[in-house]
């Protein structure tokens, strides 16, 4: 069956599946006998492989199916969880990444077999208790056995195809098969009591049946299970060429069903069935307690009936109907979509702004126009507000990846290391958080390998021999901060300097006069690595530069503050939204140009007396701290219309600790504004950083103030 | 080859004029052509790049054809036209006409392609030149017009 149009979905429940496995073994470490945890795991186990035998990715199911039978056999209680268990699993875990990242990029999962993985984990299985293994093979073949020899009637419950009622035609279209030597099968799919979208799962049933065969007619209609009209279980009657296995198996690879059973159908006989299997419906449960024990999960009226006879096997399955998280009702949304739903706010904004300033020229500015474009304006802000959230994400589903990869670290470094995250609900754009990873990680490797010096130095130094670092997110004001911080040993700025000379990047001189916040900086220079020794984790020289102008591109900043023998602390600052930001209009000779509000620190009022030379560059002291002027007509080669005696007037504006102030002619005011690129095509100038379309249609400059301090 | 079987083509050129001479922009580049309006000046970048204008909500970079072929710079008369060309590389951009004068339809006979040695520097900004009943039309190869001076 063609399934490339479910690709995007495996790839994206996938990745979701294996974050979750990642975080669950994670605490199964901490805590080994947690039921739920290793439920969860189970539940994750068993979810991938039925999806990547759904998309016929047989290499990963195979890896799935065998840990999958671990956690089974965890669960049941036949095997303790492990130090090497847990490492085996890990390895398992990224196998399966790569798998994944195969799949992405060339829809193809790849050649690699994994058999040593497979191997290790057969391992765990024989070498925990082979005998409990046996034992349930043997049980699941003996319900297997009965499932298929069982006489019809005994076990109607499980199979309800019996009681689906033939009309004439189908009875007609029936023969005419089994006349051209064609087999029919009855079957009964039932889908997991978890499953959300039932009717979904159940098309892809009939696709995947539909391969081996024709499907004649379904219980309920196949209307019916498209409006997912019905319980846990549907019936069909399949007309095939191929053995039963066959199309059981295709049934029972969709992922998130249950079970399926079948049987080759005796036209005559269902006809005889039909009427007395329907009346025995409600007694069904308790005959099913003979059904192979992945059936009791889901079957939730047989669970009373069914405890006793499945004992503690059963009391475990139990528990996780019970504590199922519960599920969001959400819909996934292509980003792409809501990209166009953002342009299309924008361009409201926009008209709302021509609005208002068309209004104001025409003179109908009545109270009652005022009173809508007020309205207008509330409204427009609330659903930029609304549009803005939907795409937020948690940082959760990059950063929960962190603690396994300080874990590895930890064994890599040899370093004792504890990681703190807190504040992971905190929201950002979707294409932010996307991006974000990679910085953080380089930080957060930064921080295991250069901070935090090794347990014996610790000790000496009288802190804790484990290490900590910590990962701390919050939302403040229109920002929100990421920070890494660790309780290492701090930068050591003489070194810095050293092996900047050293480098090249600076001559001694400089260095005698740099300060310590200007030693740190060369930190992010590129091409600049203190490690001695270039180790598999960081010191390639491209850390830190790279993290720089990533987090820069999302128009963030960086801030670094460190205590030597204390440790340091990465700050990074990102702006909640990308797209429409607060401004401050500005006038220069007669064009206009836009600062963004976010990097504003005050306005003054300058009297070209106050103004003073230093190093003969312009400065200004407002309350006690020296701020260097920047003239903007100058830089953006206008003539200022203002009288060279008349007040400057100053937008101070900040760079992390630095200030700088730029002097303009005329203040218009503060707007909503929505940035455009001005593309590919004018990159040159890098002081500006966008273009804006006013109310009356004209285009004004957005300036970078992070560029020209 | 390719002289064979471009026989009987035929491609469609607009006509603009910049100062006496005419020009032929393919029409299949063409996004739109628009009445001069206000150009907001970019600062730091080259001459010939205008500045930026608002279509309809999107900001398009301008840019004179004039001042990056030689000419002398554009003087703003009624005639004046943008014309917004759709290229693959550069994105959306306009260019600056003294007039769009019609549409020709010229077959692929009528055209006589430029020869590579023979560029000189004016010659560099065009493909070819087209023959029909009002007189010859200088065919713009867009690429070379469009793209950033190094």
């Amino acid at each position: 069956m063609d399934v490339s149009q479910y690709l995007e979905i495996f790839l994206d429940e996938t990745n979701e599946h294996l974050q979750n496995l990642n975080t669950q073994i994670l605490s199964l470490e901490q805590e080994p006998d947690n039921m739920d945890t290793i439920n969860e795991i189970f539940r994750a186990a068993h979810s991938l492989k039925g999806m990547a035998g759904t998309m016929g990715y047989k290499r990963m199911q195979n890896l799935t199916h065998d840990m999958e039978n671990v956690f089974s056999e965890v669960r049941n209680g036949n095997i303790t969880v492990k130090a090497n268990m847990i490492d085996v699993l890990f390895q398992c875990l990224d196998a399966l990444e790569e798998y994944n990242a195969n799949i992405r990029e060339n829809a193809d999962e790849g050649t690699n077999d994994n058999e040593p993985l497979i191997k290790q984990l057969n391992d765990i299985l024989n070498g925990g208790d082979g005998d409990a293994e046996e034992e349930e093979e043997a049980a699941a073949d003996q319900s297997e056995g009965e499932a298929v020899a069982a006489e019809p009637a005994a076990d109607a419950g499980d199979r309800k195809w019996l009681s689906i009622n033939l009309g004439d035609t189908e009875k007609h279209v029936l023969k005419e098969a089994l006349s051209q030597g064609k087999n029919v099968y009855g079957l009964t799919v039932k889908v997991q009591e978890s499953c959300i979208l039932k009717a979904a799962r159940a098309f892809l049933v009939f696709k995947a049946v539909e391969e081996y065969g024709e499907i004649v007619l379904s219980s309920p209609s196949a209307q019916d299970i498209e409006d997912e009209k019905f319980e846990l279980d549907f019936s069909l009657i399949v007309i095939s060429d191929a053995e039963i296995d066959k199309v059981l198996g295709a049934a029972k690879s969709v992922s998130e069903i249950e079970d399926a059973i079948g049987d080759v159908l005796d036209i005559n006989r269902a006809e005889a069935a039909a009427p007395a299997a329907k009346p025995e419906q409600p007694s069904q449960p308790v005959e099913q307690t003979t059904a192979p024990a992945v059936a009791a999960a889901s079957a939730a009226p047989a669970a009373p009936a069914a405890k006793p006879a499945a004992k503690g096997k059963k009391k475990d399955e139990k528990k996780p109907a019970a504590s199922k998280p519960v599920v969001n009702r959400t819909v996934r949304v292509d980003i792409e979509k809501l990209d166009t739903l953002m342009n299309l706010v924008s361009e409201l904004i926009i008209a709302k702004n021509s609005l208002v300033s068309a209004a104001a020229a025409s003179g109908t500015s009545s109270a009652a126009v005022n009173e809508q474009i007020e309205y207008l304006e509330n409204t427009t802000t609330s659903l930029h507000e609304s549009v803005m959230k939907v795409r937020m994400v948690p940082i959760e589903s990059t950063v929960s990846k962190f603690p396994r990869m300080v874990r590895d670290l930890q064994k890599t470094l040899g370093k004792k290391m504890e990681l703190y995250m807190s504040g992971e609900e905190t929201e950002l754009d979707r294409t932010v958080v996307d991006e974000i990873g990679d910085p953080l990680m380089h930080l957060l490797r930064n921080s295991a390998d250069h901070g935090l010096e090794s347990a014996e130095v610790r000790k000496e130094r009288g802190k804790p021999e484990v290490g900590s670092i910590f990962l701390e997110a919050y939302q403040d004001g229109n920002n929100v901060v990421i920070e890494v911080r660790d309780d290492g040993n701090g930068i050591d700025t003489e070194a810095v300097r050293n092996k900047a000379i050293e480098k090249g990047i600076i001559t001694p001189e400089q260095a005698e006069n740099m300060s310590e916040k200007e030693s740190i900086d060369l930190l992010f220079h590129a091409g600049f690595s203190t490690a001695k020794v270039v180790s598999d984790v960081s010191g390639r020289g491209v850390g830190l530069d790279v993290v720089k102008s990533k987090i820069e591109a999302l128009s963030g900043e960086v801030e670094v503050k460190s205590k030597l023998g204390e440790g340091s602390s990465w700050i990074i600052r990102l702006p909640l939204t990308l797209a429409i930001i607060q401004a401050l209009m500005v006038e220069i000779g007669d064009e206009k140009y836009a600062i963004s509000l976010g990097s504003i620190q005050t306005i003054e009022d300058i009297s070209p007396d106050d103004v003073e030379l230093v190093q003969n560059k312009e400065v200004i002291q407002i309350r006690d701290s020296v701020i260097s002027l920047i003239r903007l007509n100058e830089i953006l080669d206008i003539d200022s219309k203002k009288d060279p005696k008349d007040n400057l007037v100053v937008v101070v504006v900040k760079k992390g600790d630095k200030l700088a102030g730029l002097v303009v002619d005329e203040l218009i005011g503060q707007q909503e504004i929505v940035i455009k690129s001005l593309g590919k095509y004018i990159s040159k100038c890098k002081i500006i950083s966008g273009a804006t379309v006013l109310g009356d249609g004209e285009v004004a400059l957005i300036l970078d103030a992070n560029t020209l301090i | 080859m390719e002289e064979l079987k471009a026989v009987g083509e035929t491609t469609q050129f607009i006509v603009i004029k910049l100062g006496d001479e005419q020009y032929g922009i393919d029409i299949k580049y063409i996004d739109n052509i628009v009445r001069m309006q206000h150009i907001t000046r970019v600062p730091k970048v080259d001459d010939y790049l205008k500045g930026v204008i608002n279509l309809r909500g999107e900001v398009i970079p301008v840019m004179s054809i004039r001042i990056k072929m030689g000419l002398e710079p554009d003087v703003e008369t009624k005639a004046t036209r943008i014309i917004i060309l759709k290229l693959e590389q550069q994105g959306t951009i306009g260019v600056i006409v003294d007039e769009v004068k019609e549409v020709v339809t010229l077959d692929n006979d009528q055209i006589e392609r430029i020869a590579y040695d023979s560029k000189d520097d004016k010659d560099s900004f065009l493909c070819g030149i087209g023959k029909c009943d009002g007189g010859l039309i200088s065919l713009l190869d867009l690429n070379s017009v469009v793209i950033e001076n190094v």
